[in-house]
């Protein structure tokens, strides 16, 4: 008891010092003029004595530093019987660790203003911490014991369960989710890509300690750790603190061998009935993975198809020429073991059919005749104009590194990819069509009490 | 789960569209020895805010109108919206849609929201980039052109935008309820998307009326963000929006309905089986801060995180942790109004058990605050969390432009918005204390419950969703 009335009055003096330091960083910002062109972000590689390696980018005008990390993993190393317990473990590393309990472990963050989340893909497990620069030695100690210490103890795994669980139903009833985990059911039938990321209230409720520790011990690892740092740390201090946080971690990751795997070669219309007075429909097909040389080729032409805004195809046909829809668009998701092309529609439920006629009709002119040269030149223009402004704030080039790291593009990525967009011409475009756009084997689901669909395939 | 501003496109779906669309409450900013941003006027009168922040070569460019969904005729609900919408349609200069398109061929992200108090525009580009999309911008603030088929065609656009929004979504139909429930008589009553009959009678005429009305240089603030100085925006906007009339006929005045006293609280009760599980929500009628007494509006943004901001939040401790009464607890504080504020509780019933305990234990954390206050530890994790917001917040241009241009808008000085953290230093607990008995007057609310099936209420089965209103004792 008086232990912890000393922590709570240590936790205090500090607390008002940092108050000081909140201030501080106001004045900062106010007088900053440093400029960082994104062209010449200088991002170093820093590697600590034990061997872990991350990327950083210093920036020493505000004192923040953030921090983003990557395992691989993911919902497809969940076990077998037990869909959800990677995204149950991501809910529960701010549940308490070593000595502190829940509660007190979220004090703490609190006292030192520290942000801590995590997330995870069916691929990877991503944590992000921010944090003071003043304040960084007790946020490094928190994020340590979260890693490699949570409690996991009953109560809050129960609180954390009853919410896993309401937002199960919540989404068995929201048509985008149930429409989307439908899509991937039908693709990767067999397979932990067809499981819901999330579980099943079945799951869920099946999810022990033991299973959340057990993901915990073979996924984390050092090996299949990715970080990036940017802010206001150099290099030494973060070679130094990689070993402090992340030392501990074992070698090797323990990861199940998940195959690789393909939508099947043959479309579908999957219908589910909802009484809502919109329907929402999913549609997509087998993608190109990262590394496939035709990737960047598929990447301007959904740009073009749907991934533009309003600057694409879709978009121009199903809502701007016709109202049909408020939201219509397209992505390309390449994944470890698989690939796929993506997309989505919302339109009431009377002219649900006439919307997918009309990306229908669009695919099909994207793959017989393909983009115009204007096309190309406006895609270009946009995608390399833009590139710049996704490295306007600290937290999102460390978001963007880390996803590049992830990828496992190379630190050169950031400096060369604009050219590699340049380099695409409209015959790699048809080439990449060729490889991916086949609309017989398009998959569609949809929610919702669609008037005039039949099922085809 | 709430609309608090409706927007142009689904923000949602990209990450290349990285704008925030739901405005966060703050109305933020720093220590007034050195202001961040500068300010100064057009002859025409237009407003201008220039925030610097040279760290990429990257400018965030927005136009905010004081005008919102707020301010529409009645009987044309959704009308300032649908207007943010057709602004994307054509001038002299712009082909029909081409806007986005030019932006996106300048390698920039463009779009537009709008609330109860604000439409607002944006672009984010390059800053090499920043004159031509000022020029644009300027052009259509006068030199809108609209067909009745373009303004048909997107009718429809909205219709499904509401669908979507609104009708797919049981927790947005009953939050659409509870502000219509609100307010007896003041117009944020109204969705700002707009009720779907209303908005399927809009026309041409309408939007180009309010149009011509109120987009003027005169009733527009323009705020630059990034990396660009104050003497370069001052040029570029001299020969841009200072080219334009002012328009006497929009007043400086925004004279709304005043809302009477509210003498008696209201319940609402939506059953509808894609609900779910079983949810209360509480609205309690507010100050904002431009219409709060000194320091009134800051003790209500303490109290509010103090009772329902995370998982050490008084709420949470004690339905969730404690009791296990909910799955989750939670609420805000709306203090960003022209007019007026609002405070949102919610909890999410557990398993076994039912929203009459849960609506108990809401009420009993409330008068215990209101009865013997907040703890010192307390009072000192809410205010480092509110100002460590605000920090991380810092670290975004386009959180910046939006920061200042929503408190100018409704009527905050720089300096408010920039001594708003030490404001919120000076917050005691004895403020705090009070700002709950004074602001969280059950008179003032409106308790929601949504209900995935009939209970045994007579007034609540409907087959697919019903509303009942009854004041309480």
């Amino acid at each position: 008891m008086s232990l912890l009335r000393q922590a709570g009055l240590h936790v205090r003096a500090v607390a008002r010092v940092n108050f000081v330091n909140l201030l501080a960083v106001f004045f900062l910002l106010n007088i900053v003029a440093l400029s960082r062109p994104a062209q010449a972000m200088d991002i170093k590689t820093v590697k600590s004595a034990s061997g872990i390696e991350a990327w950083l980018v210093e920036e020493h005008s505000v004192p923040l530093v953030a921090l983003r990390f990557a395992f691989t993993g993911g919902s497809s190393q969940d076990p077998a019987d037990k869909a959800g317990v990677s995204n149950f473990l991501s809910a529960m590393l701010d549940e308490g660790a070593g000595d502190l309990k829940s509660a007190e472990f979220q004090e703490r963050m609190e006292d030192i203003a520290m942000r801590m989340s995590y997330e995870d893909s069916r691929d990877t497990f991503y944590g992000s911490v921010e944090t003071l620069s003043a304040n960084r030695p007790q946020a490094m100690e928190l994020l340590k014991l979260a890693l490699t210490k949570p409690r996991f103890d009953d109560d809050a795994i129960e609180r954390i369960r009853g919410q896993l669980k309401a937002s199960i139903v919540y989404a068995s009833r929201d048509p985008d989710r149930v429409a989307g985990n439908a899509w991937y059911a039908a693709a990767f039938p067999n397979h932990p890509y067809g499981k819901p990321k999330d579980g099943t209230l079945e799951t869920i409720s099946s999810i022990t300690r033991d299973d959340l520790e057990a993901y915990r011990s073979r996924i984390f690892a050092r090996e299949n750790l990715k970080v990036v740092a940017v802010g206001d740390i150099d290099a030494d201090a973060l070679a130094k603190l990689l070993d402090e946080v992340f030392g501990d971690l074992p070698q090797k990751a323990k990861l199940n061998s998940v195959s690789d795997v393909a939508p099947p070669k043959k479309g579908s219309l999957i219908v589910t009935e909802m009484d809502v007075p919109q329907s929402v429909a999913v549609f997509g097909l087998g993608g190109l993975k990262r590394k496939d040389p035709d990737f960047m080729s598929a990447f301007v032409l959904n740009h073009i198809i749907g991934g533009g805004g309003f600057a694409s195809k879709l978009m121009e046909e199903v809502r701007e020429k016709r109202g049909l829809a408020y939201s219509v668009y397209s992505y390309l998701s390449p994944m470890d073991h698989s690939a796929i092309f993506l997309g989505s529609v919302a339109t009431k439920n009377e002219a649900i059919a006439e919307s997918l006629d009309v990306i229908r009709a669009e695919l099909k002119k994207m793959l017989e005749t393909g983009p115009t040269e204007e096309d190309l030149k406006n895609a270009k223009d946009y995608l390399t104009g833009s590139y710049a402004l996704r490295f306007d704030s600290n937290a999102k080039i460390a978001s963007q590194l880390l996803g590049i790291m992830v990828e496992d593009m190379g630190i050169d990525y950031v400096n060369t990819r604009n050219a590699q967009i340049e380099a695409v011409t409209l015959e790699d475009i048809k080439q990449a069509a060729k490889r991916f756009l086949d609309l017989n084997d398009l998959i569609v689901t949809v929610v919702g009490k669609p008037a005039g669909l039949a099922p085809r395939g | 789960m709430r609309i608090l501003a409706s927007c142009r496109f689904p923000l949602l779906v990209s990450s290349l569209v990285t704008a925030l669309m739901l405005a966060t409450t703050l109305s933020a900013t720093s220590a007034h020895a050195a202001p961040r941003a500068n300010e100064f006027k057009l002859a025409n009168g237009m407003q201008v805010v220039v925030i610097e922040d040279k760290r990429a070569p990257v400018v965030t460019h927005m136009v905010w109108y004081r005008v919102g969904a707020a301010d529409e005729p009645r009987g044309e609900s959704g009308i300032a919206h649908f207007l943010e919408h057709l602004m994307f349609k054509s001038t002299d200069k712009i082909a029909v849609g081409e806007f986005s398109k030019i932006v996106a061929r300048l390698g920039g992200q463009d779009n537009a929201f709008t609330s109860q108090d604000t439409t607002a525009y944006f672009q984010r580009v390059a800053k090499d980039r920043l004159a031509k999309v000022m020029s644009m911008e300027a052009d259509r603030m006068v030199n809108l052109r609209l067909t009745d088929n373009e303004v048909l065609t997107e009718r429809n656009v909205i219709l499904e935008e509401r669908r979507s929004r609104v009708d797919n979504n049981p927790s947005a139909i009953l939050s659409e309820q509870m502000d219509a429930t609100l307010y007896y008589s003041h117009p944020y009553a109204i969705p700002v998307i707009g009720w779907e009959h209303e908005i399927a009678r809009l026309d041409r005429e309408d939007a180009l009326n309010f149009y011509k009305h109120y987009y003027a240089p005169n009733n527009a603030i323009l705020v630059v963000s990034g990396d660009v100085g104050v003497d370069e925006v001052r040029k570029l906007a001299e020969e841009t929006y200072g080219k334009i009339p002012s328009n006497p006929e929009v007043g400086a005045n925004r004279l709304r309905p005043v809302e009477p006293p509210q003498l008696a609280a209201r319940e609402l009760v939506l059953t509808d089986p894609r609900a779910g599980k079983a949810s209360f929500h509480r609205y309690y009628l507010a100050p904002s801060y431009v219409k709060a007494q000194k320091g009134e509006a800051e003790s209500l943004d303490v109290l509010v995180r103090i009772l329902a901001n995370g998982s050490t939040s008084r709420l949470y401790k004690s339905l969730v942790v404690d009791k296990k009464i909910a799955s989750s607890a939670g609420g805000w504080y709306h203090g960003d109004g022209l007019d007026s504020g609002k405070v949102a509780l919610y909890a999410i019933a557990a398993d076994g058990s039912d929203l009459d305990q849960v609506e108990a234990e809401i009420d009993r954390v409330i008068a215990d605050v209101a009865k013997n206050g907040v703890t010192e530890d307390e009072l000192r994790r809410a205010k480092m969390g509110l100002t460590a917001d605000y920090v991380y917040e810092s670290d975004n241009q386009s959180n910046m432009a939006r920061r200042y241009g929503w408190g100018l808008v409704v009527g905050q000085s720089i300096e408010d918005i920039e001594e708003w953290p030490a404001a919120i230093e000076r917050v005691t607990a004895a403020d705090v204390q009070k700002a709950a008995q004074k602001s969280l007057d059950i008179r003032q609310s409106v308790s929601g419950r949504l209900l995935p099936e009939a209970d045994n209420d007579p007034g609540t089965s409907n087959k697919r969703a019903s509303a009942t209103a009854s004041p309480r004792g």
